[in-house]
């Protein structure tokens, strides 16, 4: 696995810069441990200060220093996104594992189901459950909801792998030898599914972490806790743009940017690394 | 014909049982939750001092008829059911007494119309020029424009919204950045009234442009790429066919098969893309009206766009799935 | 061996084609058509045999006027003398090679299941393909394509066909229907046969061959399978490691063959009854882009010497449409024990 990301960083322009801008925005992130102010209070300092060497990033209209306050957003969106990915993950190995080596009708209920969670537009879905949760809709809960929606595309792309591994030879051994179907998934055939289950992990985030900042612009979410989102919702309500604080907007904006385009990158270059066909056009054969 | 009757058939089925399961959810994800809708509403609307006690009145009764919150769930959810079957789903808040779904049926074609219209231009765009720059891997103008479709396709909906309202409401304001259609127009089939339709959803349909076509030039790309290497293609450059024949119908048409499968996968999520756009430029759709609702607490409303959106999404793709054997013989024979 | 003194429709001279490639800034040159000079004749089927990436497919690549780079045309020429005029597709313009193209000069490529686009009727593929060279339009065309299919034993309602609804032996009739559709002088026709079962692998070999003889066309036939060589081929020539190294007629070349490696590839076909030992050539072909000295061959040949190792023979002419490139031609000797069979082989 070391050696695939060495050659990875090595060869693929792409897959660099996205670690590049990925490893930035940790860092970042990271930096909010160390935090001197508490996110969560405002007016902790002098409200609406430019960027300077004192405010790296400038004050806000609610006084607050937008190096730590970004600092803490960028984390918690990122353990969002991450915590998504983590979930959906399990979903969609799971019914892809099962469906495509157990196949006949198992097979055909779980894709069934797959294809309704497809078709059903998920924003509206999550706009209800707001709604109804209102306050008490927090991260956890909202990264639950969207889990529970972000399994159904890499479930079918896992199934389609698991269907070829049904009929080699090391599958057959595994029966023959007695073990049980969980033990042929989870140690014969999880390996090989795991170089797509990285990648799509990469295009997961991004999605979660894109449909967060959506719901926290419309002040969707608990507006209270630093996310990039709400970041963008304070900055709005203050018409920020408006008022002259720009750095309030753009600043976020281009750190966001880096992280999606980062994560889009790292997800693209990983793909083309699983699929054989791409590496060789990039060779040139 | 028998085999794609029965493949619509399989489609059908497929479709009620979107619509089922998702409007389900949409039902119970309100009845399951503690709040009482009815109380929650009415408190709601008090709050926001609407306290004209006929409203509220006529509201409790409307809202307890319509949730039967006494009764048992079963018997709450066939009731659902069947006021939904009749699009009655009582009225609505935001615009008392309007009923939840004539707002919702006026809001519907907006929506209808921009989405499809942004889609089929994203799609055109993306697929033909990633097409062309599978096929052309060395030509430099296509080679920027698949940067430029990485750089802006992960951004999400609501930033690229943002920076062209940012871009033309203040820095060059030509195009107008808010509303369906001018104030000092009619509605109807005039000239002025259309032409300030087409101005105001330029900047919405640009930014789900925007957003959208790089997915689907990467795709294409890809694609073409991997069907140039076909024998049939190898096989029409030596037979010597004329080029625009094998760019179009060898290569692009086969690497369109994939594209239209993705086409009905990536509806729902441009629909949310959709809601946004048309928040941000504060458009007369679905989206909007969304949004209004659930800051009003407009309990008939919400639910009736979600449902409503919930069954348009799934009918759409239902459609694009009817093209798919035409696009692709061999689904038809089977 | 009636068509000796035919006129020839295409001479090969001293033909040499290199791929190029550049990778990281390391040039690279691979010879895969290294000085081929060879003539083909009217209403003949020539066979070219040889192992993969001997330089066969190169070969028949600028015999076909696909020349695309990596692969150059480094030196000689490949001139075809048709009825519309001389032309040297190893130089010509592509305006000049359109203008033969499928009318004079057309192509059976490998793999029949693939060579047809899935999602196109047949009908239309012919349209794409034969319209141009033809000329013809609407009934007249029709009328023409529907004629030749009859030809092939396929009735006209495969022109409303999609590929998949046909059969693997009815997808190789409408390939080689394509490729026959304008009466070309000269069809190449590269592994046509390889990946069918062996029936109708007969079949087709029996179309091609009556084809040729009705339209009296020219066919390179190119395979690896000396068996349909043995069944198809007027004359053989056999390619190594870029290099021409024996052409003869069919026969000879089955009986008395004159280059270790032809008596090798002779003695290496299965027959009936046999219960000698097979003997085995060992090593592999040579990398073509560091080709050893002297004869190519030299380093799997059994009977090689020290001039071997050092000169390269030429292609000399041993008897009548008779070339061999060995130094020790005279001592070949056939591996196997063939004794010529009554008949004619072809």
């Amino acid at each position: 696995m070391f050696a695939v990301f060495r050659d990875l960083i090595r060869y693929n322009i792409e897959f660099a810069i996205g670690l590049v801008l990925v490893g930035i925005v940790v860092i970042f992130a990271c930096l909010s441990f160390f935090s001197p102010v508490d996110p969560s209070l405002i007016y902790t300092t002098i409200p609406d200060q430019p960027p300077s060497a004192q405010f790296w990033f400038g004050t806000n209209s609610r006084g607050q220093d937008m190096f730590w306050q970004l600092s803490a957003a960028f984390r918690n969106s990122l353990v969002f996104g991450f915590t998504v990915a983590v979930l959906s993950r399990i979903i969609s190995i799971a019914v892809g594992l099962t469906a495509g080596y157990l196949g006949g009708w198992v097979d055909r209920v779980l894709m069934f189901i797959n294809d309704i969670f497809v078709a059903v537009p998920i924003f509206p879905v999550l706009v209800l459950f707001y709604f109804v949760l209102r306050n008490n809709m927090d991260s956890l809960t909202l990264a639950l909801i969207m889990a529970c929606f972000g399994w159904p595309f890499d479930a079918r792309l896992i199934r389609s792998v698991a269907l070829g591994l049904k009929h080699r030879e090391f599958t057959r051994h595994a029966v023959f030898a007695g073990m049980s179907t969980r033990k042929v998934l989870l140690e014969e055939h999880l390996p090989y599914v795991m170089p797509i289950v990285f990648s799509t992990f990469m295009n997961n985030m991004l999605w979660s972490i894109g449909l967060e900042v959506t719901l926290a612009v419309l002040g969707f979410t608990n507006i209270n806790n630093p996310t990039i989102g709400t970041a963008l919702y304070w900055a709005n309500s203050h018409s920020a743009m408006v008022v002259g604080v720009w750095w309030w907007i753009v600043i976020p904006v281009i750190l966001m940017v880096m992280t999606f385009i980062g994560l889009f990158l790292l997800a693209m270059s990983m793909n083309e690394y699983i699929d054989p066909r791409s590496r060789l056009r990039r060779m040139g054969a | 014909m028998h085999g794609y009757l029965v493949f619509v058939g399989k489609r059908l089925l497929q479709l009620l049982a979107v619509i089922f399961f998702g409007v389900s959810a949409t039902f119970l994800v309100t009845h399951l939750s503690p709040i009482n809708p009815v109380e929650a509403a009415l408190g709601r609307m008090t709050a926001r001092s609407v306290s004209n006690p006929e409203a509220i009145t006529a509201m409790r009764a409307a809202l307890t008829e319509l949730y039967g919150v006494n009764e048992p769930i079963w018997s709450q959810y066939i009731n659902f059911w069947s006021r939904l079957v009749q699009g009655d789903f009582g009225p609505s808040l935001l615009a008392f007494p309007t009923p939840a779904m004539t707002l919702v049926m006026r809001a519907l074609p907006w929506t209808v119309t921009l989405l499809t219209v942004a889609t089929l231009i994203t799609f055109a765009i993306g697929n033909v020029m990633g097409g062309l720059a599978g096929y052309n891997q060395n030509n430099r103008f296509l080679k920027a424009f698949g940067l430029v479709a990485i750089g802006i396709q992960p951004i999400p909906y609501y930033v690229v919204a943002f920076i062209l309202l940012i871009l033309f409401g203040f820095v060059w304001p030509i195009l107008p950045i808010s509303g369906g259609f001018a104030m000092n127009v009619t509605p109807g089939w005039n000239w002025p009234y259309i032409s300030s339709v087409i101005q105001h959803a330029t900047l919405p349909a640009l930014s789900l442009v925007l957003v959208g076509f790089g997915g689907w030039f990467l795709g294409m790309r890809a694609l073409v790429s991997n069907v140039v290497t076909e024998d049939y293609v190898t096989y029409a450059e030596l037979a010597g066919v004329k080029r625009t024949t094998i760019v179009g119908s060898y290569v692009m048409r086969n690497a369109l098969v994939p594209q239209l499968t993705a086409l009905a996968m990536a509806l729902g999520g441009v629909f949310s893309g959709t809601v946004i756009t048309e928040q941000v430029f504060n458009y007369p759709g679905l989206g909007s009206l969304l949004i209004d609702a659930v800051n009003a607490g407009d309990y008939s409303l919400v639910l009736a766009v979600s449902s409503v959106s919930v069954t348009a999404v799934a009918t759409a793709i239902f459609i694009v799935d009817l093209l798919y054997p035409i696009l692709d013989p061999r689904v038809r024979a089977e | 061996m009636t068509q000796n003194n035919n006129a020839e429709i295409l001479k090969v001279e001293g033909l040499k084609a290199y791929y190029q490639m550049n990778y990281f800034g390391v040039e690279r040159e691979v010879r895969a058509v290294d000085d081929i000079t060879v003539t083909m004749r009217k209403n003949e089927v020539y066979g070219i045999a040889g192992e993969s990436s001997s330089g066969k497919t190169s070969f028949i690549k600028v015999l076909a006027a696909a020349i695309r780079p990596p692969l150059r045309v480094v030196a000689g020429t490949a001139k075809y003398n048709f009825a519309s005029g001389p032309i040297d597709v190893a130089h010509a313009t592509p305006e000049e090679i359109e203008a033969v193209r499928w009318k004079h000069l057309s192509y059976i490529m490998q793999g029949s299941m693939s060579v047809l686009n899935p999602v196109r009727r047949i009908g239309k593929t012919f349209q794409d393909f034969a319209q141009r060279p033809l000329g013809l339009k609407g009934a007249e065309f029709e009328s023409r394509v529907v004629n030749h299919l009859a030809r092939l034993n396929l009735s006209p309602d495969v022109l409303r066909a999609y590929p998949h609804e046909l059969s693997g032996g009815m997808r190789q009739r409408v390939t080689i229907g394509l490729a026959t559709v304008c009466h070309p002088e000269f069809i190449i026709a590269d592994e046509p046969t390889t990946a069918l079962d062996v029936v109708v692998q007969k079949e087709v070999l029996s179309l091609i061959r009556d084809i040729q003889k009705e339209m009296g066309a020219s066919v390179v036939f190119v395979t690896h399978d000396m068996s349909v060589h043995a069944n198809v081929a007027d004359r053989v020539g056999i390619i190594y490691a870029g290099r021409l190294v024996e052409e003869g007629p069919t026969r000879d070349m089955f009986f008395a063959p004159k280059h270790p490696y032809t008596a090798h590839l002779v003695a290496s076909l299965p027959r009936i009854g046999d219960r000698q030992q097979r003997p085995a050539l060992e090593g592999r072909p040579p990398n073509l882009a560091d080709p050893p000295q002297g004869c190519r061959f030299h380093p799997r040949c059994p009977l090689a010497v020290d001039k071997c190792r050092k000169e390269v023979p030429p292609l000399e002419t041993i008897g009548p449409d008779h070339r061999t490139a060995c130094w020790r031609w005279k001592d070949v000797e056939p591996l196997v024990n063939v004794s010529a069979p009554s008949g004619e082989m072809a």
